[in-house]
């Protein structure tokens, strides 16, 4: 079917074409676009690439397939951006800069430069039934699953187990029908599962702030709110590298060309904890820059999570970083406003709030179609105008995620880092975490967790003591409690990125707490004695120096 | 290619910069017109919206006296291109690219659209060269690297004029074997402050160009400078491998104009009126900064913009801030107190600054220092606020050494007055402060 362009604002081209679907694909002009609206006369197309260059009169041509991303082996270490376009094999076409190419050339979006290999689990002449794992390839550490999502009522006639290319046919039965290596998917509609489910085991980050005080389970979701400069890009970055996941999808969004090169270099370098192989073997990363065109950064976070939701049903624990969600949004309201949708709070359109919610929702634990269960956790960072955190979008997201993770200007400001702050800052995992913490780490994590909070806590209000009466003028317990705080704050809660100290295993993270926290209670037991706190340190600081002695001679008798 | 010319009277409407065409027979989104006026001025304009065969055009220059009746518009049939060559350099230019230094137009056979295209994020190289300024507060704390986008958000009255001509005074690389070259836009300025940019540049050591958009000039041209210097930049960055330092001041000029061209488009308005792209239109001119694989030149970029009512909240710093890698902060308080150059160094940031300094850039020792800078000076920060109220009696003798670090650095490593620092006597100044209060 073709027709042709009869208005162009901004990202949205206007066609005469009648028979569309609703967020079918379709090329206006050799550019991709998107089907977003419907009338009686033709239908409104919102296109991926720089429209500049368009006339009234082109065509526009229907391609009968909803927007998908293609999914299987050779995905890991890509870069892709907002439509699954492999950026290195474009910058083989373009250059460095990245210029508008024809929808019909083809794209090799995986990499085959090792040899992918099927292992059948069946053999010719079998019949199989739905759901059921046929056979499994190899792609460095993961398996990809081959299942049929359907009954096939059939014989197996042929399987072919080399030299697997994008449009191979595994398994092919004697009724014609066939299973591929490859499979399409729509990136809008979520991935079907058995069902979710409600575990309870947390995603170990090796971020204290996290694991010890905002804990996330895997299967979650959080949200990272932060003005610019508080370290949202550092902390999710973080988080990438040391997360306790099979694999990585990252979304850059909106955000730094810079830092995607920043990130694809460490990421290169560092190991996997689990695996010792580079960290990029566990990832995918989905780029779409801030200067690259807006309607394939709205594509973008949808492609990464079609993604995700894949290797979740291979079987993996997936985590999805999106930095940052708040372009996302920008990028629905320049397109809602050149559909000259009408406006709700700033400018966004009204189904932000339905459609973040939508997304959030495609998280979570699951039992998949071929038996096997993985989890799909996202943290998704915000940023949001001014710092202001009564936007639409913070808003919008607090409703539906589970961990809140505030960052603070006035603490970023300082260079306490990660600056997240520890009042306003919430999980709703916690409760429900515990139990697992205090099995697998320490007994005492609840404990201590709630004894640190209480500390943190009093600080704040004898803080305010202290600017009015002065340090000078307050009780010895007061003043050890303000000294304990500040330690927790400069030894425990900050952690710096870029030294040894950035990861943090639940292990070390308890001991640095307990540590803190003993002395805290030893000095306070001296001070109900009737020591002041000068002396109590002083006699603290004496017993130090007499076990470390004791140790010395120990070491020498030996 | 259209074979024969399309000129057309058919104007239906003119609002501010804004002119409506009816029944084009052809056009395209970004195809550039020429309008003729009823007395014969030849004025540029661009096809922003088409709608069945009615184009929006925005104009380029004054669209005063055009009439309905008599004005005439030529379609293009091209984007905007400008061309570019070496010869650029020592030649001052106006928003439109029109040479206002007496000489001829220079000819080249190169010509380029003025929007760029977006660097593929898999070709950049990661920027890593430190890049010294001559001030301590950058060089020493938030230090600029090759390839960086690094904003000064300044306050109305404050000295960024100075600022940026120290900074062009000593500008150099460390490793200075390469072409190195300045592109100074100014957006929106007065003549005063231009024959005082002038004499900075023609002072400096290095090859300049500038594009100049006075205060009086048309708006639209405002859009259009700093298109043309960054496509300039990129020109002699990656395809004449030069190294490269953008300046453009004031980006809040700029923004005003963003902002007076889309209410005339009667666009939906986003925070205080500016529109609901802005992000995305400063991104992708922030965004051309950078380096590229195998390419041995750099586009560096210092914006200067003015906060409005000294906020930082505002959406140009914010949105600025939120694309930038990194920002350096002009503070009133530190101007009151005679400090120059004001810099705040606590809101400050160099995002890039941990790749551009250490062992073989600077000095091994760098990071430490810095650090160790911040963290006192930011204590003894804290203790003003307490000494406010309990006074300097009240506080400790410890606290009132935080107290004095704090002023000390203010006056002996953030003042420096006009006078350039090397990278290592800035770090061996801050070595003499640190050890005389000996903090740690």
């Amino acid at each position: 079917m073709k027709g042709s362009i009869v208005k162009i604002c901004g990202p949205t081209v206007h066609t005469d074409l009648q028979g569309l679907r609703l967020y079918e694909r379709v090329t206006v002009k050799k550019l991709t676009g998107e089907v977003v609206r419907l009338h009686s006369k033709g239908a409104v197309i919102q296109v991926y690439e720089d429209t500049r260059g368009l006339g009234i009169g082109d065509e526009v041509e229907s391609l009968d397939i909803p927007l998908s991303v293609t999914l299987g082996p050779g995905m890991l270490s890509s870069i892709y951006d907002g439509l699954q376009r492999p950026l290195e094999t474009l910058q083989e076409k373009t250059g460095p800069f990245i210029k508008t190419v024809d929808v019909t050339e083809v794209f090799e979006i995986f990499k085959f430069d090792k040899p992918f290999e099927f292992i059948p689990n069946k053999n010719i002449g079998d019949t199989i039934t739905k759901g059921e794992i046929l056979g499994k390839i190899k792609e460095g550490n993961f398996y990809h699953y081959i299942y049929s999502s359907k009954d096939i009522d059939s014989k197996i006639k042929s399987i072919i187990t080399e030299n697997i290319t994008q449009d191979t046919s595994l398994i092919t039965f004697e009724n014609g029908e066939t299973i591929k290596a490859y499979q399409s998917w729509p990136v809008r509609i979520p991935r079907p599962f058995k069902k979710k489910i409600s575990t309870y085991e947390p995603l170990i980050t090796g971020q204290r702030n996290i694991d010890f005080l905002f804990s996330l389970a895997k299967g979650g979701t959080a949200i990272i709110p932060g003005g610019f400069g508080t370290g949202k890009t550092i902390l999710e970055q973080s988080i990438a590298k040391f997360a306790d996941v099979d694999i990585v999808i990252y979304v850059g969004c909106g955000e730094r060309g810079n830092e995607m090169a920043e990130l694809l270099e460490e990421f290169r370098e560092l190991k996997d904890q689990k695996t010792n192989k580079p960290l990029l073997e566990r990832t995918v990363l989905v780029v779409n820059t801030s200067n690259m065109p807006v309607a394939a950064r709205e594509a973008s976070i949808f492609t990464a999570v079609t993604i995700a939701e894949y290797y979740r049903d291979n079987g993996y624990d997936v985590l999805l970083l999106a930095d940052s969600i708040s372009r996302w949004a920008e990028a629905l309201r320049e397109i809602s406003t050149s559909l000259e949708e009408m406006p709700g709070e700033e400018g966004y359109p009204t189904y932000l709030v339905s459609r973040l919610a939508a997304y959030t929702e495609r998280a979570g634990v699951t039992d998949c179609i071929n038996g096997l269960s993985g989890s799909l956790t996202m943290i998704l960072s915000v940023s949001p105008p001014g710092g202001d955190f009564t936007e639409p979008v913070t808003q919008a997201l607090l409703r539906n995620t589970g961990v809140f993770l505030m960052l603070d200007t006035g603490l970023a400001h300082r260079r306490h880092f990660p600056a997240i702050n520890w009042f306003q800052s919430y999980s709703l995992y916690q409760e429900n975490l515990d139990d697992f913490f205090c099995e697998h780490f320490s007994n005492n994590w609840k404990t201590i967790r709630n004894r640190c909070r209480e500390i943190l806590k009093k600080e704040e209000t004898l803080r305010e003591v202290a600017e009015i009466v002065g340090i000078s003028g307050m009780q010895d317990s007061d003043r050890l409690l303000l000294q304990t705080a500040e330690k927790i704050r400069t030894k425990f809660l900050a952690q710096n990125a870029y030294s040894e100290d950035a990861y943090s295993h639940p292990n070390e993270t308890i001991k640095i707490i307990e540590n803190i926290l003993n002395e805290h209670e030893k000095i306070l037991e001296k001070l109900t004695q009737g020591l002041s706190l000068n002396e109590a340190f002083k006699e603290k600081r004496a017993n130090d120096l007499k076990t470390e002695k004791a140790g010395e001679n120990k070491d020498e008798t030996k | 290619m259209r074979l024969s010319e399309h000129k057309y009277n058919s104007i239906s409407a003119i609002t501010g910069q804004l002119v409506f065409v009816e029944n084009l027979i052809e056009a395209k989104i970004g195809e550039m017109a020429v309008i003729i006026s009823p007395d014969k001025r030849y004025i540029e304009a661009e096809i922003l919206e088409i709608n069945n065969n009615t184009a929006l055009l925005q104009v380029y220059g004054s669209t005063q006296g055009l009439d309905i009746k008599h004005t005439k518009v030529i379609l293009q049939d091209s984007l905007k291109e400008i061309p570019l060559s070496r010869e650029m350099l020592g030649r001052k230019f106006n928003g439109s690219f029109n040479p206002i230094d007496d000489l001829p137009m220079f000819f080249s056979g190169n010509w380029r659209q003025i929007t760029g295209y977006p660097i593929n994020p898999s070709a950049r190289a990661n920027p890593s060269e430190f890049i010294e300024t001559g001030v301590s507060a950058i060089d020493g704390m938030n230090t600029l690297v090759k390839g960086q986008k690094l904003p000064i958000f300044s306050c109305a009255g404050l000295p960024s004029k100075e600022l940026v001509t120290l900074i062009l005074r000593n500008v150099r690389l460390s490793k200075n074997e390469k072409e190195f070259a300045v592109i100074f836009t100014a957006l929106g300025i007065t003549h005063n402050e231009y024959s005082y940019y002038i004499k900075a540049l023609e002072k400096m050591q290095a090859d300049y160009m500038a594009i100049i958009n006075f205060a009086d000039d048309p708006v639209m041209e405002r859009l259009l400078a700093p298109r043309i210097a960054l496509s300039a930049a990129e020109y002699l960055a990656f395809e004449e491998n030069m190294d490269v330092l953008t300046i453009i001041t004031d980006m809040s000029n700029y923004c005003e104009a963003l902002r007076e061209i889309s209410t005339a488009r009667e666009e939906l308005q986003g925070r205080r009126g500016y529109p609901g792209y802005m992000y995305s239109d400063l991104a992708f001119l922030y965004e051309r900064a950078g380096r590229i694989q195998n390419i041995e030149g750099s586009l560096t970029l210092l914006p200067v913009l003015t906060m409005p009512e000294d906020d930082i909240t505002h959406p140009i710093p914010d949105l600025t801030g939120y694309i930038t890698e990194g920002q350096i902060v002009l503070s009133r308080e530190m101007h009151s107190n005679d400090i120059f150059p004001p810099i705040d160094v606590l809101p400050c940031l160099s995002r890039l600054m941990q790749k551009g300094i250490g062992e073989g850039q600077t000095r091994k020792e760098h990071r430490q220092i810095s650090n160790r800078l911040y963290r006192h000076y930011a204590q003894g920060r804290e203790h003003r606020k307490l000494e406010a109220i309990v006074g300097r009696d009240g506080m400790s003798e410890k606290d009132r050494l935080y107290l004095d670090f704090a002023f000390t650095f203010e006056k002996e490593f953030i003042n420096q007055g006009m006078n350039s620092r090397g990278i290592d006597q800035t770090l061996d100044l801050a070595l003499e402060l640190m050890n005389r209060f000996n903090l740690d």
